[in-house]
């Protein structure tokens, strides 16, 4: 019963959040209105999206959060010194492949987004079974580091979170 | 204090402007279209984000209550930035890139964009028996 109102027991919590938070007051009235919601949209997205994303250690996601946020940072200030100071000559474009070990459709989702997200490198594509992310870099001189950079960095603890 | 409040926020939208003209000079100085989508991917996240922490220390020291859609704007923007910079990605890999040019893609045939990816998605299979079925068709 509970299993068939909450398919998505997670995509329901973040949708009351989310509601409250366009609401921007408290509001019992909107409580109860994003507890609808909560049940709708998931019941109504359900056949598009049937299994169940797993997290093992929810917790480590605000971690994870937290890890990107400083990433983004950090890679925001090199990539503008390569705008600003480095001539195109000396820019070294790269395509590398990231071979995935994750397998979750949601894990998956995150990473590539993860890579874009981080200025510098931008995730073009995903080969046919989901084996390997095409990642474009700005500037990559040595293709490799940044391979290990993503996996070790991101994808290890992105295996942590939902497998 | 309202001195030291109004500088942070300042500074905040300072930085951000700063941002986002780099991204936007990026868009014009860098030499192909792949390197220029790295732009407006920066632009999106310090330079909005930026704005946002500024827009919400406003309302944190001036405002009549705390306001919470700034949070709302950066959830939105982080998931809707990467796919808009995939899509354009995707154009532009089959407008201006031939499949030899890419890296090859490991053990699978293709690159999803180029292959016939249609033959089986991984939503098909459940997360349980994903591995097990994957096996059998290799």
């Amino acid at each position: 019963m509970i299993r068939r109102l909450f398919p998505h027991p997670y995509l329901s919590a973040l949708l009351v959040v989310i509601w409250m938070l366009l609401v921007n007051r408290f509001a019992w009235g909107s409580l109860v209105f994003a507890v609808i919601l909560a049940i709708a949209v998931p019941a109504l997205t359900e056949p598009y999206w049937p299994d169940r994303a797993r997290l093992r250690h929810p917790l480590k996601i605000v971690r994870y959060c937290l890890m990107v946020i400083y990433d983004i940072i950090k890679a925001n200030i090199q990539v503008a010194m390569i705008v600003l100071f480095k001539p195109n000559r000396n820019l070294h474009p790269a395509w590398i492949t990231i071979p995935l070990e994750l397998r979750s459709p949601e894990a998956i989702t995150v990473l590539a987004s993860t890579v874009t997200l981080t200025p510098g490198t931008v995730s073009a594509d995903l080969s046919q079974d989901g084996h390997a992310l095409l990642v474009h870099c700005l500037h990559a001189p040595d293709p490799e580091s940044v391979i290990l950079d993503i996996k070790s960095r991101y994808e290890d603890r992105l295996k942590e979170i939902f497998e | 204090m309202e001195f030291y409040a109004e500088l942070l926020i300042s500074a905040m939208l300072v930085l951000a402007g700063f941002f986002g003209f780099v991204g936007s000079f990026g868009l014009v100085k860098l030499p192909d279209q792949m390197t220029r989508l790295h732009g407006p991917t920066k632009a999106a996240t310090l330079g909005v984000g930026g704005v946002l922490i500024a827009s919400l220390l406003w309302f944190a020291f001036f405002g009549d209550h705390y306001s919470w859609h700034e949070l709302l704007i950066a959830l939105f923007l982080f998931l809707t930035a990467p796919i808009t910079g995939l899509m354009i990605a995707k154009v532009n890999m089959h407008l201006t890139w031939s499949p030899d040019e890419l890296p090859h893609c490991g053990e699978d045939k293709h690159w999803a964009t180029f292959g016939n990816s249609a033959e089986r998605s991984l939503m098909d299979s459940t997360a349980e028996d994903g591995k097990d079925e994957r096996d059998h068709h290799e």
